[in-house]
C-alpha cells in the first residue's frame, strides 16, 4: 500500500455538477492483479480504506462503546472513472477471504457487478469468491489475468471453475488499460443483458 | 507510513464518535457525494472540519474516510453530525436497493457510453 506524502495536494476533486456514484467490485486473492486492474483505468492513483469489523461475542453490557474495542479490520483499494459530468464510477478492489463477506451488506450493497480475478494457481480462492457472489444474488464476469501465462485455456479455466455458460469469461492484461477497460465492458453489457431481459 | 487501522488505538475512534458505534440507516452508501453548505466554524471539532474544506467539492464517502484514515463506519456517524445540521448535504441519497435488484438499463447505456469513451 502507497503512502501518503502530500494526500491534500494529490486529492483529484470531482466536477461540480457530480451527482450520483455507482460501484463495482473487483475480487480475487492476493496478487491476482486487482488493484493492478484499478490502477490502469483510474484517474486517480488507487486509494486505501478499511472498515471495521465487530468481533462475535461483544459484552453489550459494556457503556464504553464496546464496538471500537474489539474490531477487526478489512482493506480495500479504490479508484475512479468520471463517466459524464453527473456519474462517476468507483472500482473497488477486495480480497475475497472469508472476513470481507461479513461486510458486504454493509458496503456493497447496490454494487452494479462484480469481476472475478482468476488466478489459475489457486482456483480455490475463485470459487469461494464465485459462491459468495452467488449467494448474494449479484452478477458477475471472470477474468483471467494472463500475466504471460498461456498453459491454460479459457475452456479449461471455465470447466475447472464449474463455470455456468451464461457467466462470461475473458482473458486480460491488468496492466493495460485497453484490456482492463474491455473487461469492464463485458460486465456492463452483462448487465445491460440481464437487466433488459427482465 | 502512517499507522494502521489494525494498531489504531480503540480509544481514539471512542472519542471521535463520542461513543456512538451506530447509526440508523443515514441513506449513505460508499459512494455517496457529499457537499459542504458552509465553512468551518471556530470550536468545530477537527475531524468535521476536515470534511467541511475537503466537501467543497463534492466528495464520496470512501474518500473522505480515506483520507481522513478513518473507517467507513466511523466516518458515516462524523457525517450524519453535520447531516443533521445542514453543514453538508448528500446528493442523491437513496436507500440501499433490494439485494437482488439489477441496475436499471438507462443508467447501464449511460455506463457504457462513458467506459467506451474511456
Amino acid at each position: 500500500m502507497d503512502s501518503k506524502i502530500s494526500e491534500a495536494a494529490a486529492r483529484t476533486p470531482l466536477a461540480s455538477s457530480a451527482t450520483t456514484g455507482l460501484k463495482i467490485v473487483i475480487v480475487g486473492g492476493f496478487g491476482v492483479g486487482k488493484t493492478t486492474m484499478v490502477r490502469s483505468v483510474s484517474e486517480i492513483r488507487p486509494l486505501s480504506t478499511e472498515e471495521t469489523l465487530t468481533r462475535a461475542g461483544q459484552d453489550i453490557d459494556d457503556p464504553r462503546g464496546v464496538e471500537w474495542k474489539s474490531t477487526t479490520t478489512v482493506a480495500f483499494d479504490f479508484g475512479r472513472i468520471s463517466l459524464n459530468p453527473e456519474m462517476v464510477l468507483y472500482l473497488f478492489g477486495a480480497p475475497g477471504q472469508e472476513r470481507f463477506w461479513f461486510l458486504w451488506d454493509r458496503l456493497f450493497t447496490g454494487t452494479l457487478g462484480a469481476v472475478v480475478m482468476v488466478d489459475t494457481r489457486r482456483l480455490a480462492d475463485s470459487w469461494y469468491a464465485i459462491d459468495r457472489l452467488e449467494h448474494h444474488r449479484m452478477p458477475f464476469v471472470v477474468a483471467h489475468n494472463r500475466f504471460g501465462e498461456t498453459t491454460h485455456t479459457l475452456d479449461q479455466i471455465r470447466e475447472a471453475l464449474d463455470l455456468s455458460p451464461d457467466v462470461p469469461l475473458v482473458s486480460c492484461d491488468a496492466r493495460q488499460r485497453d484490456s482492463s477497460k474491455a473487461v469492464l465492458i463485458t460486465l456492463v453489457n452483462h448487465l445491460y443483458a440481464l437487466s433488459s431481459a427482465r | 507510513m502512517a499507522p494502521r487501522l489494525e494498531d489504531e488505538n480503540p480509544d481514539r475512534l471512542y472519542m471521535v464518535t463520542g461513543g456512538r458505534s451506530n447509526v440508523a440507516d443515514d441513506g449513505l452508501n460508499l459512494v455517496t457525494l457529499i457537499v459542504s453548505e458552509c465553512d468551518p466554524t471556530p470550536g468545530m471539532q477537527s475531524e468535521h472540519v476536515r470534511i467541511l474544506r475537503m466537501c467543497t467539492s463534492p466528495t464520496a464517502v470512501v474518500e473522505i474516510a480515506s483520507e481522513l484514515r478513518l473507517p467507513v463506519s466511523v466516518v458515516r456517524i462524523l457525517l450524519c453530525d453535520l447531516l443533521d445540521t445542514g453543514r453538508i448535504t448528500a446528493r442523491n441519497p437513496r436507500p440501499a436497493p433490494a439485494e437482488s435488484r439489477l441496475p436499471d438499463p438507462d443508467v447501464l447505456r449511460q455506463v457504457l457510453v462513458g467506459l467506451e469513451n474511456l
